[in-house]
């Protein structure tokens, strides 16, 4: 095997102290020089004034050219600075954190030489003993491009992405499950404004994109067709796509962008407000269709024709409630969507009387505010109040509570529109919730079936779609990375994802293109994907030792392991986020990468020079996530915000990466404290791979009992969940474990 | 009610606020307020008002014009500006207030002894007689404006204010035969009669 081979070749560790940025006037550099080749076993170790300049970058490249230095450690500033400069090729680059890790955390005086001191010695010790047990990844060679993109979706999100993606050179297929292109715009008589001066209501634009995508060679469209079978992973996913009348076709795609976007709320739900029982109560797509009637002429109510002469349009109706069978979230475009069919009657004859009952008016993008004003200006009234009910009659009746003069307020008018949100289009819950439901329905003596259709029909072991998230969206976290979903290389776009209007997701839609680009391309040269972005290291178990436990394949956030015939799992590296959480599960330590594994950590902390119970220098050990964690532990140095000198920071992948051994072995290796950082979990998480921090808060929750057997106090292990701007909130934190165990004594477990 | 209320409850029904667009000053606003209530929080007489303007504008809106017009609320505005200044969407607020309260007036729904309303027309009489202010008679009527008996106590009380006043040459004995008054009465004269006609005229269309 290939990484055998690797491991054959010499190990030769080069460790560079740089005596830039004051960390040769603070540390005693000949000392680090002797840690790293006494105890790091550093074959070569050099030191240079400023290791990130020219000079310093050609002194290593020497070294590795000449010498044959394979490991290189360097010992200056945190891993996340100068990353261009340090950036060599086909060795393993370890970072010692002396800058933001040691000096810059500690105060410089004179009593505060020795402890600084000892911690820099300690982070030369950990990065050459991580050297040591890191390998260089390569891809695992099975790999080839395929430019070609899956669109699930003829709408206005769905031709955008082919459209871009096309633009771009990429050959994409849509597959529309209705019998045109077009999707809710092309219902819609026009559009909520997309430029300056946001004024008036703008035409669609949709008939000239479908005739773009339909004159565009590298785009193909499947009308009445679904996908029935979806499997693989990013580069090499097949798709069988269905026809209603019965044939199939398979082919294979690089990236799927999922534009299958939203089903209007079910007004039949609001008896309330008589829609079913009084014709004039409309729903705001109903009154399009009215709108594309009349086209530009007098709207007429649906009941009589009657031309409309008032009429009331309902705010957030089922919506924004926490009510049975109402939608808990807002759907963000109806507020402009109903200003703009109120300006619909304004415009063709200011006479008619609009009056838009609200609660809060919300109208999101640049021109939201200037459209609601354009609005007023054409003499839309904007009633701030709670409807509560619809009488019917021969013109409806709405009866409503003004909340700015409090009292009651009935008003007769021609015609009612509600303003009901959007329910996404995202396909079936996971197999783990569609499980829980069965279960619970079994044990109410029903029988349960999943009401909805599948969108993908994912051949996952995990789910036919796509995981949700709040309220039916597909999952994406909207403020780091909204297009990313909880399957690699699927991306979603458009109200899907989250409710939008028109224009939003022709933006979302573009964005999706580029990430599925992206993504076609990193999977053929077997790179990860967000957030390790071109990371050539994947997760390889051993055999052997695997005990069919299963826990990674449930605990892998993105799906990305299926299980073998036989039992074993089945790794798909391109559908791998590389977040280490299968690792981290494993009970029996088999899973690892080349570059992380269960030594490349255990071994650091191992590495940290425990000195004896009546020295009084205890030892906290940080496991930091990378992505927020370790980055707030940075901004905190660059703060100069001092923490305890006892403290050995290791950075981890992912919270979820985090084995328990690695507890148990720093606890029985004699540390004081443990402190784990990791993003927050739940519903608003901020993980960057989704459930890993969940995954570890479960995990650590047991951490209890091995504590226990070992008669230390549960104080000593602490997990938190930390925000990249948690910059004050870090060193604190560590502070106060420092003072804990001052509180509770030392660990005896000191050799 | 007076003709031209009449007239005007007619001409509109219930499009109260097409109304106020038409007839009072800055009217073509009211629609404009997004009900954010900052004017209603900067006023300093804020507490004291029926209605703030936020709530005024609302019921314009909602098209209760007797509660509007015969209404206190604008009255009580002493033209500080902090609304006007203040407002997110520009409402020239004070403007609208006075050409609430001067719309009211001109139809007669004012509110009958408001002391606020009672010293504006007191000031407006007094500067219209000569183009200039004075103070004399202004502070006489001002404080006999209750009557006689109330008149020479608050006259009493304010004795020695009048008389610092009248020694550091802020107050002239003389305002009480006559006062001063601009170069040009007639023409002054002519001007305001002038500006009325205006007003009527685009009140009455
Ligand atoms: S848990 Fe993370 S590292 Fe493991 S297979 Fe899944 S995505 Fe990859
Ligand atoms: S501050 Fe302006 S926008 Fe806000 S309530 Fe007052 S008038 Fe309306
Ligand atoms: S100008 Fe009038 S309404 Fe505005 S804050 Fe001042 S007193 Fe109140």
């Amino acid at each position: 095997m290939a990484d055998e081979k690797k491991i054959a070749v010499e190990k030769k560790i080069g460790a560079y102290i740089c005596n830039g940025c004051g960390i040769g006037e603070r540390l005693d550099s000949s000392q680090l020089e002797t840690t790293a080749k006494r105890d790091g076993k550093a074959a070569i170790c050099q030191q240079h004034d400023f290791l990130c300049s020219e000079a310093g970058v050609k002194m290593i490249q020497d070294d590795i050219d000449n010498e044959g230095v394979n490991r290189v450690v360097i010992a200056a500033c945190s891993r996340r600075a100068k990353t261009e400069a340090f950036a060599f090729k086909d060795v393993v680059v370890i970072r010692s954190n002396l800058r933001e890790g040691v000096i810059w955390v500690r105060p410089d005086e004179d009593d505060q030489r020795e402890t600084t001191q000892e911690m820099a010695d300690d982070y030369i010790r950990m990065g050459c003993a991580e050297a040591k047990y890191a390998n260089i990844p390569s891809a695992s060679g099975q790999q080839s491009v395929n430019k070609n993109i899956l669109i699930a979706g003829g709408g206005i999100s769905g031709m955008t992405a082919a459209l871009e993606a096309s633009k771009a050179g990429y050959p994409c297929t849509i597959v529309e499950k209705s019998s045109a292109l077009g999707g809710a715009t092309a219902q819609l008589y026009k559009k909520i404004p997309t430029r300056a001066p946001y004024a008036d209501p703008e035409d669609t634009g949709v008939d000239a994109m479908i005739a773009a995508v339909e004159a565009d060679s590298n785009i193909t469209v499947f009308l009445n067709s679904t996908l029935t079978n979806t499997a693989g992973a990013p580069g090499r996913f097949t798709a069988d796509i269905s026809t209603e009348s019965g044939s199939t076709e398979t082919k294979e795609f690089g990236a799927i962008v999922q534009a299958s976007g939203f089903t209007p709320y079910d007004a039949n739900n609001l008896p309330e407000f008589a829609y079913g029982k009084n014709k004039d109560v409309v729903t705001q797509m109903e009154l399009e269709a009215l709108a594309k009637t009349a086209n530009g002429g007098a709207i007429k109510r649906p009941s009589d024709g009657k031309e409309v002469s008032s009429v009331l349009f309902i705010q957030c109706a089922g919506q924004r409630s926490t009510k049975a069978g109402h939608l808990e979230h807002c759907s963000g475009y109806c507020c402009s969507a109903s200003i703009k069919e109120a300006m619909y009657f304004k415009d063709q004859n200011t006479a008619i009387d609009t009056t838009v009952l609200y609660t809060d008016l919300r109208t999101p993008g640049a021109g939201g505010e200037n459209f609601y004003r354009s609005g007023q200006n054409k003499g839309v009234i904007f009633t701030k109040g709670i409807a509560s009910e619809v009488v019917d009659g021969a013109n409806p009746t709405v009866k409503f509570k003004d909340l700015i003069l409090d009292e009651d307020v009935s008003m007769e008018v021609d015609l009612v529109v509600l303003a009901t949100g959007m329910v996404a289009n995202a396909g079936q819950p996971t197999r783990a919730e569609i499980t829980l439901s069965e279960n619970e329905a079994k044990e109410a003596g029903t029988e349960y079936k999943v009401s909805v259709e599948s969108i993908l029909n994912l051949d996952y072991r995990q789910g036919k779609d796509v995981p949700h998230m709040t309220n039916g969206f597909a999952d994406s976290h909207f403020i780091c990375f909204p297009y990313e979903t909880q399957r690699t290389g699927i991306y979603t776009a458009g109200p899907t994802r989250r409710p939008m209007d028109t224009r939003q997701a022709m933006d979302d839609a573009t964005g999706a293109a580029m990430k599925a680009i992206s993504e076609a391309e990193n999977a053929g040269l077997g790179k990860a994907a967000h957030p390790r972005v071109a990371d050539l290291s994947f997760p390889s178990f051993r055999q052997e030792g695997c005990t069919q436990c299963k826990r990674c394949t449930v605990e892998c956030p993105f799906g990305a392991i299926n299980e073998t015939e036989d039992g074993y799992p089945e790794f798909n590296e391109s559908r791998c986020r590389r977040c280490g959480t299968c690792m981290g599960a494993c009970p029996v330590r088999v899973i690892s990468f080349e570059n992380y594994s269960i030594d490349t950590v255990g071994q650091q902390l191992k590495a940290v020079d425990i000195p004896d119970e009546f020295d009084e220098k205890p030892r906290i050990l940080v496991l930091a996530c990378e992505n927020d964690a370790y980055p707030a532990l940075d901004m905190a140095a660059q703060n100069r915000l001092e923490y305890s000198a006892f403290t050995r920071i290791i950075p981890v992948r992912c919270l979820g990466s985090v084995s328990l051994s690695w507890i148990t072995d720093s606890m029985n290796s004699g540390y004081d404290g443990v402190i784990l950082m990791g993003c927050p979990s739940g519903d608003d998480y901020q993980c960057h791979f989704v459930k890993g921090s969940a995954m570890a808060q479960e995990r650590m929750s047991k951490v209890g009992d091995t504590l226990e057997t070992l008669s230390l106090e549960k104080e000593r292990v602490q997990t938190y969940e930390i925000s990249i701007t948690d910059i004050q909130k870090v060193p604190q934190l560590i502070n106060e474990m420092a003072e804990t165990i001052e509180k509770i004594g030392m660990s005896p477990f000191k050799f | 009610m007076s003709n031209l209320n009449t007239g005007m409850v007619e001409k509109y029904r219930n499009n109260f606020l097409n109304e106020v667009e038409a007839n009072v000053e800055e009217g073509e606003w009211v629609k404009m307020c997004m009900q954010c209530g900052v004017c209603s929080g900067s006023c300093p007489l804020g507490p004291y008002w029926d209605h703030p303007p936020q709530e005024l504008f609302m019921m314009i809106r909602a098209g209760k014009r007797e509660e509007v017009l015969e209404s206190t609320s604008m009255w009580m505005c002493t033209s500080c500006y902090n609304c006007l200044v203040r407002c997110p969407r520009e409402l020239p607020i004070t403007h609208i207030m006075h050409g609430l309260a001067h719309y009211a007036t001109r139809l007669g729904i004012e509110p009958k002894g408001q002391p606020t309303r009672q010293f504006a027309q007191l000031f407006w009489d007094n500067l219209a007689k000569n183009g200039r202010v004075n103070e004399l008679w202004l502070g006489v009527n001002l404080y006999f404006m209750n009557g006689f008996v109330n008149g020479i106590k608050v006259a009493m009380g304010m004795a020695g204010i009048g008389l610092g006043m009248y020694k550091s040459g802020r107050l002239s004995i003389k305002e009480l035969i006559g006062g001063h008054t601009v170069k040009d009465k007639s023409g002054f004269k002519a001007m305001i009669k002038k500006a009325q006609e205006l007003e009527s005229a685009r009140v009455d269309k």
